[in-house]
């Protein structure tokens, strides 16, 4: 069989080959004794399931219509389908990109971060939770999406408690118990929503929830249904005030799973919210009705202030970024509250339907630019982390001069989570502030960017830490990090500065996965 | 991408390459070339908008060749090279690759032809500038050096709101003309405000310079402020609002600048005194008045630059730009001295030196506009700048009495750099024909006319009578204070009285003014740590029951919300 033939018979399973690829990698690398081994294995996995995303996006983008794969060929209602459109085609090459681009790095962190006997462990559980993150995207049903979820979390928690620190088991522990308590949330969501529609598949249950609306006393059950699954979503995702698992999740995880984190599963759980509420609720219930938009924007501008205070006086890198990180969801899911609020007529030309809508715009491009720039500032702590073993700014105090390259990319990276004009943050910040502008409220513009001069902030005080400050006894002797470490830094510091200037693989796929959500429902 | 380069990216793509060239002398020699391979590059570019770009699906003007422009770009690349020169000694790639990239992003934003080139550019200075103040290494600047960030990135991100509304308003991001009428206006304005150090919004200035290194005060003191100056030019020509700012900045300074004893920060109170001047011309707004702002940036920038240069030869050498230390420097820096006075008497606007030849415009045009009380006020101001700036500096490091050690005369390319700037100075100042022929607009203006030269030798005669009376009286609190207490005539009754009510004039601005902000300040800075430091209800790990509280706490509130 020659390899064209292969492909071509391979090509209409490809969704499936997205789960099974990792599924089968996990696998296989339980068995496996050496950590090197079992690292080899999840880096030709990590790739293969990059491609393998690429190409799927590739295909909706070029021919505009989902793809729709039955598994076992049941039809919808009784079978479980996976759908890829132009959102999880997005969602899903950003976490499979990342997921690839950082595993040259992790061989040799997790060598010096996680003991012998369980490094392919940590490999196993590290594909586990790649194949549940892409699990929870592409999937068309409900339930399948818990399924996945738990999946994820499961491996997370055991990748978190693989941490070096005693402390990492009590943050493994009290996300597990946060987790589920998310999943239970969620659950009883869709439960509640499997008993008013007959059924678990997300468009047919768009499609039957009008009638049940209909209904005075169910509609009462639909908005029970709603408000479950969304803080249950809500709190996988870190949204403000159930975001307190995640600093020391982030802090006591070893350093490459604390990237691939960070940069890849709040992200699976805020593309489930976003699937919930504009393609499940948003269908049949105008969103800009319910109270969740304006609970949503309320939570994520204080996320944007109060978790951007934290990170400010925090003096552990880590946990400084990590707090960061509940900052910039906040962001995300601001963009995503402004896009179920109605957009006034005076701002734009254009309906609705032509022209996408900025907030939901920037949320996703920002899914994206995020996930690329908290990775390479982890990365960077990571590499730091591999030389000196601490993150704490009183041990990485002038390391900018022993390891300039690395703290170099960090610095990019930091520009781009302050929004620095020419970086990829900044077109997250541009588009969030139209969107704000859209909507009529403008005050939320001024918050945006007073919440970025916080980001200035916490920057600032650490670059002013690894450059200007005298090096501590352990920053005097570091080296250099090594090269597998320094290209996937490397990679995603340019990246953030090329998405600045050159918006075509973001923005634009954004933008027609926004116009198709926000369209879609007006 | 783009057709033609921006001259300022250039001279930023070459910053990037320096930290990797090896040895002082080829990098020295690399970064000289930077600015003058700019500036050959710019004259090969005819007028017109270039450079188009798409962002975001934005159409961008990432380059205008102008009158205007290309002043402020000469002038600004004639100083990135003097600011290059004077800072060779150094063998630090940190303090040259920012103050290249600073210099090349405040060109940039001169050629930026709309709002988002700006904005890029805008904050670009702030983010290089902030590492010449972090530089220096001490406490104080690392702490000023993060506030300066703040207030410099905050101007952005006001710029930015305001070019976003006005991006909605109006469909286009072209850089021209604005209103002070609406919203967008005013926040763009404010934006540029800050950055040209505006009244009650100019303290960022006055602690970052005198914090910055030798060298980076230096470059400091060319760009952000004059880049200002161009927006506004540019954007705010005959806002009637900035007459009342500018003099307003020209006055309110004088007294800071009198009785300060830090030179440097003399230098930077008195650099905003001259920045009210360039604003209050761009307020007036005539053909005669723009003309005016454009050339005294341009003689500013060099003047000041000279006396910054003299001042910091003289901190390179004795470790302090006090008053109260320093003295008799002329015996053993006297190329140094010279040049200092030769800074300080452009500063004057001494006929035949570079301050001359630009003030005489702005005042002219205030009088011809019919705006009396601004020309009595810039006038009146004008003589308060002889007194605290080209007299004072260069008296009390070169003339008076010793009290620190004797220095040694300046390094070599510090020499060449001040010998070059103060020529220049010179060069204006007995030719302004070459200044005069890049101004924006067409203005014929004969400055050495025999009404003008009196008048303000007159002006400076008074003033340097007034110094040498306040020195006899000991009307000088920056020295009187400190050491030359000793020698007993200067406590006789009178002048200590008028100095202490000087200095308790002082203390009680800075009591109800500053201090009132510093208090406010770290009282929020300590409500702030104590909610969200590490130990802080929103920086610790909270227990896992409280987590699960809140979570339900949201819950509730959402489903209770749903219902109402």
């Amino acid at each position: 069989m020659s390899a064209m033939t292969f492909l071509n018979a391979v090509e209409p399973h490809l969704p499936i080959l997205l789960i099974i690829v990792p599924l089968f990698g996990a696998l296989m690398a339980t068995f496996m004794r050496s950590g090197t081994v079992a690292w080899f294995i999840s880096l030709v996995v990590s790739v293969l399931v990059a491609l393998i995303a690429w190409k799927l996006l590739n295909t909706i983008l070029s021919t505009g219509t989902p793809i729709i794969y039955k598994i076992g060929n049941w039809e919808a209602p009784i079978g479980i389908v996976y759908k890829v459109d132009q959102l999880s085609g997005f969602v899903l090459l950003v976490i499979a990109a990342i997921a690839a681009v950082m595993m040259p790095f992790a061989r040799r962190s997790i060598a010096a971060e996680i003991k012998q006997r369980a490094q392919p462990w940590y490999y196993a559980m590290y594909l586990l939770c790649l194949a549940g993150l892409m699990g929870i995207v592409i999937t068309g049903d409900a339930f399948n999406a818990f399924v996945f979820l738990e999946i994820s979390s499961l491996a997370t928690y055991v990748l978190i408690a693989l941490g070096r620190h005693r402390r990492a088991l009590l943050a493994a522990y009290q996300y597990l118990i946060m987790g589920t308590i998310g999943a239970t949330l969620y659950v009883i969501g869709i439960g509640l929503l499997y008993v008013l529609t007959g059924t678990l598949n997300f468009d047919d249950i768009a499609s039957r929830l009008g009638p049940a609306l209909a209904d005075p006393e169910r509609r009462n059950a639909v908005m029970a249904a709603l408000g479950f699954a969304f803080v249950g979503v809500s709190l996988k995702l870190a949204l403000f005030p159930m975001h307190v698992w995640l600093p020391n999740a982030y802090t006591y995880a070893p350093s490459v799973a604390t990237a691939f984190l960070a940069g890849t599963a709040t992200k699976a759980a805020i593309y489930l919210l976003i699937r919930l509420l504009f393609t499940v609720f948003g269908v049949s219930i105008s969103i800009e009705t319910l109270p969740v938009p304006q609970v949503l924007i309320v939570l994520s501008i204080a996320a944007m202030f109060l978790a951007s205070f934290s990170a400010v006086f925090e003096n552990n890198a880590k946990r400084m970024l990590a707090y960061s990180s509940i900052a910039q969801v906040g962001y995300i899911m601001l963009g995503v509250g402004l896009a179920c609020l109605p957009v006034l007529a005076a701002t734009t030309d254009a309906s609705p339907a032509t022209t996408p809508n900025n907030g939901m715009t920037a949320g996703l491009v920002h899914i994206a630019n995020h996930a690329i720039m908290k990775a390479a500032l982890f990365l960077a702590l990571g590499a730091v982390y591999y030389r000196i073993g601490s993150v704490l700014y009183k041990d990485i105090a002038g390391i900018g001069r022993t390891m300039p390259l690395t703290m170099l990319a960090f610095g990019i990276a930091g520009l781009g989570l302050m929004g620095t004009p020419g970086t990829a943050g900044f077109i997250s910040k541009w588009y969030l502030a139209l969107g704000a502008i859209d909507t009529g409220w403008y005050s939320i513009v001024f918050l945006i960017v007073a919440s970025s001069l916080i980001s200035l902030i916490y920057i600032g005080r650490i670059t002013e830490v690894v450059w200007f400050r005298e090096p501590s006894a352990a920053a005097a002797q570091a080296k250099e990090a090594p090269l597998s470490m320094l290209v996937p830094l490397w990679i995603l510091a340019l990246l953030t500065i090329y998405l600045g200037l050159d918006t075509r693989a973001t923005v634009d796929v954004a933008a027609e996965a926004a116009k198709v959500l926000v369209g879609g429902i007006r | 991408m783009t057709n033609e380069l921006n001259p300022g990216l250039i001279v930023i793509l070459g910053a990037l390459l320096v930290p990797f060239l090896p040895g002082r002398v080829l990098r020295g020699a690399f970064m000289l070339m930077i600015p003058i391979a700019a500036f050959a590059y710019l004259r090969t570019l005819p007028m017109g908008d270039f450079g188009q770009m798409e962002l975001m699906g934005l159409q961008l003007q990432t380059l205008r060749i102008d009158k205007l422009s290309t002043v402020f770009g000469t002038i600004f690349l004639i100083a990135t090279l003097l600011g290059v020169i004077y800072a060779l000694h150094l063998g630090d790639w940190v303090q040259h690759t920012a103050g290249l990239i600073y210099a090349g992003s405040a060109i940039g934003a001169v050629f930026a032809g709309d709002f988002v080139t700006l904005f890029f550019f805008w904050e670009l200075t702030a983010i290089s500038s902030v590492f010449l103040i972090w530089a220096s290494g001490t406490a104080n600047a690392l702490s000023a050096g993060l506030r300066y960030l703040v207030i410099q990135v905050g101007s952005g991100v006001i710029l930015l709101a305001g070019v976003l509304m006005h991006y909605r308003a109006t469909g286009t991001l072209t850089f021209g003309a604005m209103s002070t009428e609406t919203l967008p206006g005013t926040l763009i304005l404010i934006a540029f405000g800050i950055k040209c150090a505006f009244p009650l919004l100019h303290n960022w200035l006055a602690n970052a310079y005198p914090a910055a290194t030798v060298t980076g005060t230096v470059i400091l003191s060319v760009f952000t402020t004059k880049l200002a100056v161009y927006t506004l030019a540019r954007g705010y020509a005959g806002t009637e609002i900035l007459i009342p700012i500018g003099v307003t900045m020209a006055l309110f300074t004088v007294i800071y600048a009198l009785l300060e004893n830090d030179l440097r920060r003399v230098l930077a109170y008195s650099l905003i005194g001259q920045l009210g001047l360039m604003v209050a011309g761009i307020g007036i707004g005539s053909d005669l008045a723009i003309n005016g702002a454009v050339a005294h940036a341009a003689c500013g920038i060099l003047y000041f630059a000279l006396l910054f240069m003299a001042i910091g030869a003289v901190l390179h050498r004795t470790g302090t730009a006090h008053a109260s230390k320093l003295g008799g420097l002329a015996k053993s820096m006297p190329l140094t001295a010279t040049f200092a006075v030769i800074g300080a008497l452009a500063a004057a606007a001494v006929p035949f030196f570079a301050g001359f030849i630009s003030k005489a415009l702005i005042l002219s045009a205030a009088m011809k506009a019919g705006h009396f009380w601004a020309w009595a006020g810039l006038l009146a101001a004008g003589a308060a700048v002889v007194i605290h700036t080209a007299i004072k500096v260069p008296y009390f490091a070169f003339f008076a009495k010793a009290q620190g050690e004797p220095g040694t005369e300046a390094p070599a390319n510090m020499l060449l750099a001040m010998g070059l700037t103060a020529a220049l100075c010179i060069g204006l100042g007995v030719y302004p024909e070459a200044l005069y022929s890049m101004l924006p607009r067409e203005v014929k203006y004969q400055p050495y006319t025999t009404e003008h030269i009196i008048t303000q030798l007159q002006l400076v005669c008074f003033a340097a009578l007034a110094f040498v009376l306040a020195l006899r009286f000991g009307l000088f609190p920056a020295t009187t204070r400190a050491t030359l207490l000793d020698s007993d005539w200067f406590y006789r009754v009178p002048g200590r009285h008028l100095a202490m009510i000087a200095n308790r004039f002082r203390s009680f601005t800075w009591e109800v003014v500053a201090d009132g902000i510093v208090k406010g300040a770290s009282k929020t800075y300590h409500a702030l740590y104590h909610h969200h430091g590490p130990d802080g209800l929103f920086g610790r790990t909270w227990p896992t029951g409280m987590m699960a509280f809140w979570t339900t706490v949201t819950l509730g509130a959402v489903v209770i919300l749903s219902y109402l």
